[in-house]
């Protein structure tokens, strides 16, 4: 099998398999019907049709972040290959393995404007990790070994291999994934042990620590995600983490303080503000997280543990920056720290947690449901409340101001548990993903909590959910608003609301009835619980239309341009003049 | 809105070590290289001469262009060309500028491009030198022509081609010298020019570990 001729389309269903793949997301054109031909004649890899091609990646994204494994997706030239495009750059932000095989119009017909032709390499560079046009069907295979490699090490990412479709045709000598040279591309996965020594020493004497953790911890793997706890526990540090990275550490451990950045927890944000020691692992300062660069954390040393030396001194500088993957790096630390006696300052410690406290009094999520009218976080609290001891669940979104609320209101307790789109905010991710997800765990509870208008962006894919019998549970705030939009331009634009509603909502339990799939209306506060139920009852693909207060704003919040410890809290804050002048540029 | 009031007074730079946190690690420093020891802060743009060995595949200057278009960075000089035929490995010679902190990050983001083996920042890892070629046709008649003639001698250039009304120049060096001899070529008739940008080498032993051909 190592050495085999075969054409080129048996070579991409051999290197598939080969690489452990199960399922493919994708959608056939002209320029890949060779390989679907091949498709059909196997049934050891699982084909879902998806109905859109930012459908396809997304799933593959679910599937990816929810297993760990690489996400594979299957497209066509030209349009195909163009609709995959933000699925893409959404796996490049946020780091997620994702291998694109996509057909191409014959070698001798590049160039010439042919029918459904694109420069498909030319236009996924900037949003791929790295891509290959395959010209030869002998280097077919080894470079979709290539791929997958280079997808999965280091910091993993998106890779695309473009075929075009006289190489799809043409024999070749396929070779196996042992055989396949796979590049010199090997990022470094040991850290610094010097570093990691004088992290140590000042875990050793820090009064004010805070481990600031990140997506990375989870693409590290669950070794990474056990360290990190042991860590966490042993020195009785607290923790927070970004969106992406909810769920490395479990909210219901005891050292946890919440979400951290822009709609991030009180306490999580002026703990961030005022440590004297923050341990980043796995997270990379993005925007959302800082605030204003200059006043960020201003007394802390730094320490940035990332598999990405781009990563490091990129936004924040940083005194112990420490390359390498989470798990080694952890896993050293633990070691070196151990060895020189697990110390800790624990007086210190303890009345940093004593300050702590006293900020946590503040309650920053709190709000009062009164009347009929459902307050997007009631319902989120309330499907939090009903869901969570369910031992199976996985939680997806889509982007917006409910995305933030669940991350504020639902508790991760494991890792792979919680898919988001963070760094491209891409509306319209968190269905497709939830179909990914589902596919990669046919019994697990899936939950996509969404916006309406989020929703509406690929809401063909209800087609997709209906044909494999998905029971992706999809619930929609409906507040008929693009509600985040909606309140910038409250804080910022006068409260001039310029194109930030919908005057034609579709009737979401007849679009469900129309696709096959089942919809429940819950308009009433009083019939919040039992609109769930039957929502979790329901074994089949669902769409809860729970509409909401339509002009609820997302807090707390830092307003763009403001450091850590000038947080609006809750409803009565004072939004008038939140952002200034010098913010409002900043999105 | 809740207003902010922190508890704890922050120990630091309150003991009059100014730069001393209580951690003993100096605020702003970092890890070990000379390189870091200059001033992170420093918001003076400083111009670095970058190598880069790549594998020669289809599209790799595209993604190295890509790179400093896409992040906003400078080009102010590019070479390429193949440096061996068998391993298919190419040099690239950038000329760019910026803070240290973001001549880091393009390093950094360079090092990270698959089909890239090395960077090397030639501006700091030891002496290098750097030269560039040019061409000039300088068109004239009488004492211009002559004149042309004399500086060119001057400054080493060859002629490497001539008609009764004109000369082509060859130059060879730094960019600077380039650019002084075309200050002096303008009046002169000076018509068009051709520059190849900086190539550059490290000076000395060549470091095994290093991976420069």
């Amino acid at each position: 099998m190592e050495q085999e001729q075969m054409t080129g389309a048996s070579m991409v269903v051999q290197a598939l398999q080969d690489q452990g793949v199960d399922v493919v997301f994708g959608y056939p054109g002209g320029a890949v019907l060779p390989i679907y031909d091949e498709v059909f004649q196997q049934n050891r890899i699982r084909h879902v049709l998806v109905r859109h091609e930012q459908g396809a990646v997304h799933a593959a994204e679910g599937y990816a972040r929810s297993t760990g494994r690489p996400g594979v997706v299957l497209v066509t030239s030209g349009p195909g290959a163009t609709n995959a495009v933000t699925g893409l750059t959404d796996a490049l932000m946020d780091s997620v393995p994702i291998v694109l095989l996509s057909g191409q119009v014959p070698t001798f017909m590049i160039g010439n404007d042919a029918f459904q032709e694109a420069d498909t390499v030319g236009i996924t560079r900037p949003c791929t990790k790295h891509n290959w046009l395959v010209k030869e069907t002998d280097r077919l295979a080894s470079t979709i070994h290539e791929a997958f490699h280079v997808a999965m090490s280091g910091r993993p990412g998106p890779v695309l291999v473009d075929i075009p479709k006289d190489v799809q045709f043409a024999s070749g000598t396929y070779i196996g994934p042992d055989a396949a040279q796979t590049g010199h591309y090997a990022p470094k996965v040991k850290g610094d042990i010097e570093v990691i020594t004088s992290l140590a020493e000042a875990i050793e004497s820090t009064k004010r620590p805070i481990f600031y953790t990140g997506g990375g911890v989870i693409n590290s793997g669950d070794r990474a995600c056990e360290l990190l706890r042991r860590l966490v526990d042993k020195t009785g540090f607290p923790v927070t983490s970004t969106l992406m990275g909810l769920g490395a550490y479990p909210a219901n451990g005891k050292n946890w303080l919440g979400m951290l950045g822009m709609h991030g927890l009180y306490e999580a944000n002026l703990a961030m503000h005022d440590c004297d020691l923050m341990i980043n692992v796995g997270a990379r300062f993005d925007d959302r997280i800082t605030g204003r660069v200059q006043d960020f954390s201003p007394d802390s040393v730094k320490a940035h543990v990332d598999i990405d030396p781009s990563s490091i001194n990129k936004v924040i500088h940083v005194e112990l920056p420490i390359i390498g993957d989470v798990a080694h790096v952890l896993e050293d630390l633990l070691k070196v720290w151990k060895s020189r006696g697990a110390k800790t300052d624990a007086p210190a410690v303890k009345e940093w947690w004593d300050q702590i406290n006293e900020w946590r009094k503040v309650d920053c999520l709190k709000f009062e449901q009164t009347g009929s009218t459902i307050r997007p976080q009631h319902a989120i609290q309330r499907l939090e409340a009903l869901t969570k001891d369910h031992p199976d669940r996985y939680i997806c979104t889509e982007v917006g101001q409910h995305q933030m609320w669940a991350a504020q209101y639902m508790g991760m307790n494991d890792p792979k548990r919680w898919m988001t789109s963070g760094g491209l905010g891409t509306m319209g991710y968190g269905f497709p993903s939830s179909i990914g997800v589902q596919m990669a765990h046919p019994d697990a509870l899936v939950i996509n909590v969404a916006g309406e208008a989020s929703w509406l962006m690929n809401m063909q894919e209800m087609g997709t959910a209906v044909q494999y019998r998905l029971p992706v549970k999809q619930f929609i705030l409906n507040n008929e608003r693009l509600g985040m939009v909606r309140q910038w331009q409250e804080l910022l634009h006068g409260e001039r609301y310029s194109h930030s509603w919908s005057e034609a909502l579709p009737d979401f339990v007849k679009l469900a009835d129309a696709f096959g799939a089942k919809g429940i209306l819950i308009d009433n506060a009083a019939d919040l619980d039992d609109g769930i139920k039957e929502m979790l009852a329901y074994d089949g693909p669902v769409v809860v239309d729970c509409v909401v207060e339509k002009h609820e704003n997302c807090f707390p919040m830092i307003p763009s341009g403001e450091p850590h410890n000038k947080m609006l809290l809750g409803e009565n804050a004072d939004t008038g003049n939140a952002i200034k002048e010098g913010g409002a540029v900043l999105v | 809105m809740a207003s902010y009031s922190p508890a704890i007074t922050p120990a630091l730079y309150q003991d009059g070590k100014s730069d001393m946190s209580p951690l003993n690690i100096k605020k702003g420093s970092s890890s070990h290289s000379a390189y870091d020891l200059r001033d992170y802060h420093e918001q003076g743009t400083e111009r670095h001469t970058l190598a880069l060995i790549v594998d020669n595949e289809a599209g790799v200057l595209a993604r190295v262009i890509g790179l400093f278009s896409g992040r906003g960075y400078n080009i102010e000089s590019l070479t390429v060309a193949e440096i061996d035929h068998t391993g298919h490995r190419s040099r690239i010679t950038v000329v760019t500028t910026g803070t240290p902190s973001v001549i880091e990050q393009i390093k950094a983001q360079l090092g990270g491009v698959v089909p890239v083996h090395d960077v090397h920042d030639l501006t700091t890892e030891g002496v290098a030198v750097e030269r560039e070629l040019a061409l000039f046709r300088v068109v004239g008649k009488g004492d211009v022509r002559v004149e042309a003639l004399r500086l060119a001698d001057i400054f080493r250039a060859q002629v490497v081609d001539s008609t009764l009304d004109s000369f082509v120049f060859e130059v060879t060096g730094t960019s600077h010298k380039i650019d002084a001899f075309a200050d002096l070529m303008r009046p002169l008739g000076l018509e068009e020019l051709a520059r190849t940008g900086v190539v550059a080498l490290a000076r000395g032993e060549i470091d095994a570990e290093s991976g420069l051909v």
